[in-house]
């Protein structure tokens, strides 16, 4: 055990180190959920003006202006603003926010001391790491105030549109190479937070915290790691050759022939299919990545507010594992009309449809361990529980995207829109929200309010339905995506639908003010929590004070006697015996 | 009292989750696919459908469960904790054998539907029309009577004088009878082979009615066939991603009698 490493940086002193340049895994990780909660907002406020725009085209939007004369003169959003901002949206949403909170997060603030260590391994490259990721979303950003604004391709960027440069349209001009360069620097700071989880996790666990007493959620963050270290030492070369190709000349998505805009295009030798195989061979894993640690949070949530384990906790991280490595084998799925060869279809085919199996297990684990249960009913129980319905819903239109000769219908329609918002944009973010409410006390000594929480709820969870079931009826209908308005024939009918559920999101977004109100007002004036409020057996809630004291442990260092889930048996506090409790189990009678 | 209206809540969502879907309205609007006019579409929307009946059946199924079982054990204060009975054994074993199965079935199924439209190659006797996809619009190209395509040069690319694919009729014999349009026109029950290629960035060709949809790849020399099957006006569109345009980007598919489409051929102007 390295004790020494970590020993390495004292307590700090000046508001700097403490607050700013901390070397604090726990400060690290409440940073990282600022950032990502200042992106969801934006992500989220641009969802707004996408929404309002599809079903009102020609309508000034107040503020608009304010953000692009040029994209929005008057307030008229413009077709290519229309699509940046939509960029923008799910860049922000995928790498800032589902990348950062389930993950970077929770990840950062409780692993180490759900495994009994007093920081990270490389604590400065934990440091390095976030400051890195804020530098991304500063370049990002950015795109909004240069020349023709952001890239207007996508989060996914396709080639040539990508990477000609500004001859193919408005919205490719400096924007699209920011674009290129806030990723791949992205990419460097996932990497370093990567390596840095797998060698906490390998080499700091404490005494008697074995792999196999490690909570679910631990191993969640663990497993998250380790795909995330192999996609995104994928996706960053990716970002770097696109923009060779938009700045240097260079010609590695670009085939030879094209006229774009009456301008002959220099380049030649290139493949528009070698940006998707790299995008989508990081991109499929990003997906994992972004669902993993919701369902390791929400497995650890659920568990202690049923008061039982669930049914097999090793099913459960074995499962976890399957679902990251069949994650590499899948990518070509997004790729089914791309043009490869058709036989690839069905190769990729499989392991999609195969990847439902683990998927399955955890759902039927989840639901199996709800029997016979004495389950707690608060906001962040809820919230688990709305994970489980989320996932079930987007998991089963997956269903349907996996087989090709569905998918030549339903490709690039809405049905896919409502599926990955579905699992990535209401069920990751459900395991974020019952991570808040349910580490909250432990991280700031008071509770959120509970009233507020539940309403919270409700209005999220019945929102969230409102907005993304219709996106699947649409896609029926063959409703096409990344559209700014809807003038095609069989479009038009199909516009009362859009009102609805642009309805729905606004009234869905206003009520994430409750939660963001419920934030601020709780850190300040929330009614003081105990020491172990929900009365949890895993390390975090055996630290002298919450929040932990700087090396989360006070100066011991804890010795581990038992698994993360003894639940339902006779304990000294309760039905629950500690991790730490060196008492004996007995089975409650 | 929170598990029994989460409960109701879940079980509500379901259930209505599930009515547009069985009578195919929303809001006023129809939501499914529309009438299949093609020769290989029977098959994928069976497919479709079997899928929607084992997809909805498993969502009913799980939803139902759940609500119920926090109906009944949330906030449950008293009794003693219980295990599902047999515990993760016959769960892992039931998703193993339901899934798995299900999944395989409808995988090695649907592998004729994909096959019928990209394993098997056109007819000898399909007839070639070419599609140039470009910032935004959709241009078509018929071989004329020599049969033969001329060839394509970029550089020659001249929309304001009507040259859209970039022909060079003076130099090019084969060129000179290339028939050139805005609107596909084909004959019904004739066999199409359709010849795709990009002038600029991706596109996509989508025929909701025919079923069919591929990717434009610029550098890559792409074709569908297909066989239409009921006269009529049916809406090309771009699906994928191409810049301002993409929204607006579309053409018509014109299905006619064999007599009214050489009519229309002989009307056009090389």
């Amino acid at each position: 055990m390295s004790e020494a490493a970590v020993h390495a940086h004292q307590a700090p002193t000046s508001f700097i180190r403490k607050h700013v340049f901390s070397l604090d895994h726990k400060v690290i990780g409440i940073q990282y959920y600022g950032l990502a909660l200042v992106a969801v907002v934006t992500g989220m406020v641009l969802s707004w003006i996408m929404r309002i725009h599809l079903v009102w085209p020609n309508s000034p939007i107040p503020g608009v202006q304010w953000l692009s004369k040029i994209g929005a003169p008057g307030g008229v959003v413009t077709p290519e603003y229309y699509l940046s901002l939509m960029t923008m949206h799910g860049t922000l949403m995928v790498f800032f926010v589902l990348t950062n909170a389930p993950f970077a997060a929770f990840g950062n603030y409780f692993l180490p001391i759900q495994i009994g260590a007093e920081d990270m391994a490389f604590p400065r490259f934990n440091m390095m790491s976030f400051w890195t990721t804020f530098v991304a979303f500063c370049i990002l950003v950015s795109a909004f105030f240069v020349g023709d604004g952001p890239p207007l391709s996508g989060w996914t960027a396709y080639a040539p549109l990508s990477a000609v440069g500004a001859d193919s349209g408005p919205g490719e001009g400096v924007g699209q190479t920011l674009w290129g360069l806030s990723i791949f620097v992205f990419c460097i700071a996932s990497l370093l937070g990567s390596l840095n989880f797998i060698a906490t996790t390998l080499d700091l666990r404490t005494k008697g915290m074995t792999l196999a007493r490690m909570p679910i959620c631990t191993w969640a963050w663990f497993i998250t790691s380790c795909i995330s270290l192999l996609a995104f030492a994928v996706l960053m070369p990716a970002c770097l050759l696109l923009v060779l190709d938009r700045v240097a000349g260079t010609s590695f998505f670009i085939p030879s022939g094209l006229n774009v805009s009456d301008h002959l295009q220099p380049h030649q030798g290139g493949s528009p299919l070698l940006w998707q195989h790299l995008f989508w061979f990081f991109g499929h894993p990003e997906v994992y990545i972004a669902i993993l640690p919701a369902m390791g949070i929400v497995s650890h949530i659920l568990i202690v507010n049923m008061r039982k384990p669930l049914l097999s906790h090793k099913v459960v991280v074995y499962c976890m594992m399957a679902i990251g490595f069949l994650s590499y084998m899948v990518w070509g799925h997004h790729m089914f009309l791309s043009g490869m060869n058709p036989f690839s279809a069905m190769v990729f085919s499989f392991p999609t449809l195969m990847i439902t199996i683990p998927a399955t297990i955890m759902t039927l684990i989840w639901l199996g361990s709800l029997y016979g249960s004495k389950l707690r009913i608060n906001a962040a129980s809820l919230f688990c529980l709305g994970f489980i319905s989320m996932f079930v819903s987007g998991g089963v239109s997956g269903f349907f995207l996996a087989q090709p000769s569905i998918d030549i219908y339903l490709h690039a329609t809405y049905f896919v829109v409502g599926h990955f918002h579905m699992v990535m944009g209401v069920a990751a973010i459900f395991g974020v929200f019952a991570g808040t409410y349910f580490w909250f006390p432990k991280m700031t000594g008071r509770m959120m309010n509970e009233t507020l929480g539940r309403l919270h709820f409700w209005f999220t969870f019945i929102g969230t339905y409102c907005i993304f079931m219709p996106f699947h009826y649409l896609g029926l209908a063959g409703n096409v995506r990344r559209y700014s308005a809807f003038t095609d024939d069989f479009l038009v009918p199909l516009v009362p639908v859009h009102k609805f559920i642009t309805y729905a999101a606004l009234f869905t977004g206003a009520v994430q003010m409750i939660f963001i109100f419920n934030l601020i007002y709780s850190r300040f004036k929330g009614a003081k929590a105990e020491a172990n409020p929900w009365e949890c057996t895993s390390l975090e809630w055996s630290t002298p004070s919450s929040p932990p004291p700087f090396d989360n442990f006070g100066g011991q260092h804890p010795v581990v006697y038992h698994d993360p889930y003894q639940y339902g048996v006779k304990g000294s506090k309760g039905d629950y015996v500690m991790q730490t409790s060196p008492e004996k189990v007995a089975q409650a009678t | 009292m929170g598990g029994k209206i989460f409960a109701v809540i879940v079980i509500v969502i379901a259930l209505l989750s599930a009515v547009p879907i069985i009578n195919h309205t929303f809001m006023g609007a129809n939501v499914a696919p529309p009438e299949d006019i093609s020769t290989h579409g029977a098959s994928i929307d069976k497919q479709l459908d079997e899928t929607m009946l084992e997809a909805g059946l498993s969502f009913l199924a799980a939803q139902l469960v759940l609500g119920f079982f926090v109906w009944q054990f949330g906030g449950r204060k008293d009794g003693a904790i219980k295990n599902f009975p047999g515990g993760a054994k016959y769960l892992v074993i039931a998703a193993v054998l339901l899934v798995g199965l299900e999944a395989i079935a409808l995988g090695a199924i649907g592998t004729k539907a994909w096959a019928t439209v990209y394993f098997q190659a056109p007819g000898a006797d399909a007839m070639p029309i070419q599609v140039q996809a470009g910032q935004f619009a959709f241009y078509f190209r018929y071989p004329g009577p020599d049969g033969k395509f001329g060839q394509l040069h970029p550089e020659k690319i001249d929309e304001g004088n009507a040259n859209y694919f970039g022909l060079d009729p003076e130099n090019d014999v084969a060129a000179r009878d290339d028939v050139t349009s805005g609107e596909l026109v084909v004959p019904v029950n004739k066999e199409i082979h359709l010849l795709m290629h990009a002038k600029d960035v991706g596109h996509s060709f989508y025929v909701r009615e025919l079923r069919i949809q591929q990717d434009f790849v610029p550098g890559l020399d792409l074709a569908l066939h297909f066989t239409a099957t009921k006269v009529g006006k049916y809406e090309i569109v771009c699906t994928q991603l191409c810049g301002l345009g993409h929204y607006n980007m579309k053409a018509y598919l014109s299905v006619m009698t064999q007599d009214d489409f050489d009519k229309w051929l002989k009307t056009q102007d090389q």
